[in-house]
């Protein structure tokens, strides 16, 4: 297991690169610390499968470097990074049984026969194969495939790390969870280095300890779930979080003030002198409904989703969303909100802004 | 629930009756019409029972053909297959490349048989041929009008020339098939190139490559107008194979009891394999289903 590093990592598709556009994946520097398990979410397209391919050496990035322990592998192959994958779709051999499968990587790196069937057997254990041992591969549905592509990245007991490609894409859902809960089990049990790409918030915040957000070929926020819910560092990380997402408002921010359409909203903490297109951003979560102090609302629906109600509303033209308790009464006078000051986020320029003074947390 | 019963319905169906009465029906009764009857022209006809159809078992002719149109298929199947896998394997994936390399694997296919036939005919030439020319000025005794050997090659290499094709662009098309993760886990897990073939393309190309097996056997045992218009089955017999034989015991001799009931076993022997082939096709899709 080792520790890998990414510096002045970044890659493009074209030939000869000029506008940062060109770029799948921007210039990033990142520290995966060894035995962690890491959830790289965002939409498809933003660059996820780009860096987890850049990691396991399927692809060579067109600049900067990767290390493992230190060691620099930018240029080493796959097969020597000893990198486990597994990918959105099963691949499985389906002409062998299912030991051989498992076996294969080892098979292919010469080890002793006897070696193999104890790795073999041990790896069967922890999938829970054990009985299917010597059927063949092909016809089995799409979760023993799966497992069976996990059990042959972790027969090599020296694997640095494990990397998922969207590996539950095909998976019936209610096997998803029962998969997943078994890869977490997995890794406390064992301590590998897990990376998991994901473009779905549940799965990802479920999984990690921590969660790499990646938005148009950037990383930008890297943190524990909680830390995303409750200071998401880019106004996408906010929305794309959270159900609903954040709230967004256009605002003015003067000291600890932030006005909205001239309406005073109080803030956590004071903040210097801003540049670029301030806003506002709060979780439905902390938002609630008032008669008389806060920002004009106009309720337009409200949807009853079980453990709460998600209020669907209009605040000077800009759509937001209020969480209300199930049993909660809404008056109907109510027709202006309030936010808790020290969950109200402040971005300039899409990024969060820290308070000049007096912390928000 | 209430059906409507129109028997006029079945002036619809009357189309497609005439249509194989007369594309398959009809043709074929004759023939079944001649191989019970002799006739010693005038039009007059003697009914002849199954002897026409002993006469063939029994005759070495047949089976002399039968057992060089076996050969031919057998060798022309063994080179072809494996020929039009390597030439699939090593076509690039993608690009302008892979364009160009697709029109010109499909020109030998766009080629009229017969058309190839002369080309092979006239390149394998002694005094004009590239080929034959060539070959003798090295001091290799090539005539293919002569050696029973300088005719087999040329056969088969004018057929491997026209057909590996078609081998190799369904290959192909089996190869482009496999998602990009088969070979990027195979990466990871340190196959061998050999390993990749024999355990990833293989498996995947074995549905198109049985396809290619059974259109190639057909072809290649009902094969007529190549080897007609180069050897013209000779020297002697030496590539006279079912069908050119047919054609000279039927139109040459003007035999046609005899040559209705080779037809007959001829179609048959073509039904059974293709049946067996397709049989065989079937199940493992089934179990691949499974």
């Amino acid at each position: 297991m080792a520790r890998i590093t990414l510096e002045h990592l970044a890659h493009s598709y074209l030939p000869a690169p000029q506008s940062p556009d060109d770029y799948a994946l921007k210039e990033l520097n990142l520290d995966w610390e060894d035995g962690a398990a890491y959830a790289l979410l965002g939409a498809s397209g933003c660059g996820k499968s780009t860096l987890l391919n850049i990691i396991s050496g399927l692809l060579t990035p067109s600049r900067g470097r990767i290390l493992f322990d230190g060691v620099d592998m930018t240029a080493a192959p796959t097969a020597q990074r000893n990198i486990a994958q597994v990918f959105q779709f099963p691949v499985v051999y389906d002409t062998m049984t299912v030991r051989e499968n498992l076996a294969f990587p080892l098979r292919n790196r010469g080890r002793d026969p006897a070696y193999i069937a104890e790795r073999v057997q041990a790896v069967a254990r922890m999938i829970g194969m054990e009985d299917q041992l010597s059927r063949k591969a092909r016809g089995l549905t799409a979760d023993a495939k799966q497992k069976i592509s996990l059990g042959r990245g972790m027969v090599r007991r020296e694997v640095n790390a494990l990397l998922f490609d969207e590996p539950l894409t095909v998976i019936d859902p209610h096997m998803k969870w029962e998969l997943r809960t078994q890869l977490k089990s997995l890794h406390h049990e064992f301590g590998h280095t897990m990376i998991y790409v994901t473009h779905d918030q549940t799965e990802a915040l479920t999984f990690a300890d921590k969660v790499v957000v990646m938005h148009d070929g950037r990383v930008v926020q890297v943190g524990t779930p909680q830390e995303l819910f409750e200071r998401p560092a880019h106004t996408f990380v906010g929305y794309f979080i959270g159900s609903p997402g954040m709230n967004l408002l256009p605002a003015t921010i003067e000291g600890d003030r932030a006005y909205v359409n001239g309406i005073h909203v109080p803030l956590g903490g004071r903040y210097g002198p801003l540049a670029g297109g301030t806003r506002i951003g709060v979780r439905p979560e902390f938002a609630r409904l008032s008669k008389d102090e806060g920002l004009p609302v106009r309720i337009s629906r409200i949807e009853d989703v079980g453990r709460h109600k998600i209020l669907r509303a209009t605040c000077f033209g800009t759509e937001i969303n209020i969480l209300a308790a199930e049993g909660e009464a809404i008056p109907a006078e109510a027709s202006r909100v309030v936010f808790d000051p020290a969950n109200v986020n402040v971005y300039a320029d899409d990024w969060l802004v820290a308070p000049a003074q007096g912390s928000a947390a | 629930m209430e059906k409507t019963v129109n028997h006029k319905a079945w002036f619809l169906v009357l189309p497609v009756l005439v249509l194989v009465a007369f594309s398959a029906v009809i043709p074929l009764m004759t023939v079944v019409n001649y191989s019970v009857q002799d006739t010693f022209g005038q039009n007059q006809f003697f009914w002849a029972g199954l002897n026409w159809f002993r006469e063939t078992l029994a005759s070495e002719r047949m089976w002399d053909a039968l057992g060089r149109q076996l050969v031919f298929s057998g060798i022309i199947l063994a080179i072809e297959v494996p020929l039009g896998i390597l030439v699939a394997l090593s076509m690039p994936k993608k690009g302008v490349w892979a364009s160009v390399c697709l029109v010109l694997m499909a020109l030998p296919l766009l080629i009229p048989w017969n058309v190839v036939g002369t080309i092979w005919q006239i390149f394998g030439r002694e005094d004009i041929g590239l080929l034959g020319y060539t070959l003798n000025a090295l001091g290799v005794d090539y005539n293919y009008t002569q050696g029973f050997f300088a005719a087999w090659t040329t056969v088969i290499v004018m057929d491997v020339w026209h057909w590996t094709s078609l081998v190799a662009l369904l290959a192909y098309a089996g190869l482009q098939s496999i998602p990009n993760a088969y070979y990027q886990a195979a990466r990871i897990d340190q196959a061998s190139r050999w390993a990749v073939f024999r355990y990833i393309e293989l498996p995947k190309m074995q549905g198109v490559l049985m396809i290619a097996v059974l259109l190639r056997f057909m072809d290649s045992f009902m094969i007529y107008t190549e080897p007609f218009v180069v050897t013209g089955g000779g020297p002697g017999n030496a590539t006279t194979f079912l069908s050119i034989d047919l054609v000279k015991m039927a139109l040459g001799q003007f035999d046609l009891g005899p040559a209705a009931a080779f037809s007959l076993m001829y179609f048959l022997v073509i039904l059974l394999v293709s049946y067996v082939f397709y049989t065989v096709m079937v199940n493992m899709e089934k179990r691949e289903g499974k």
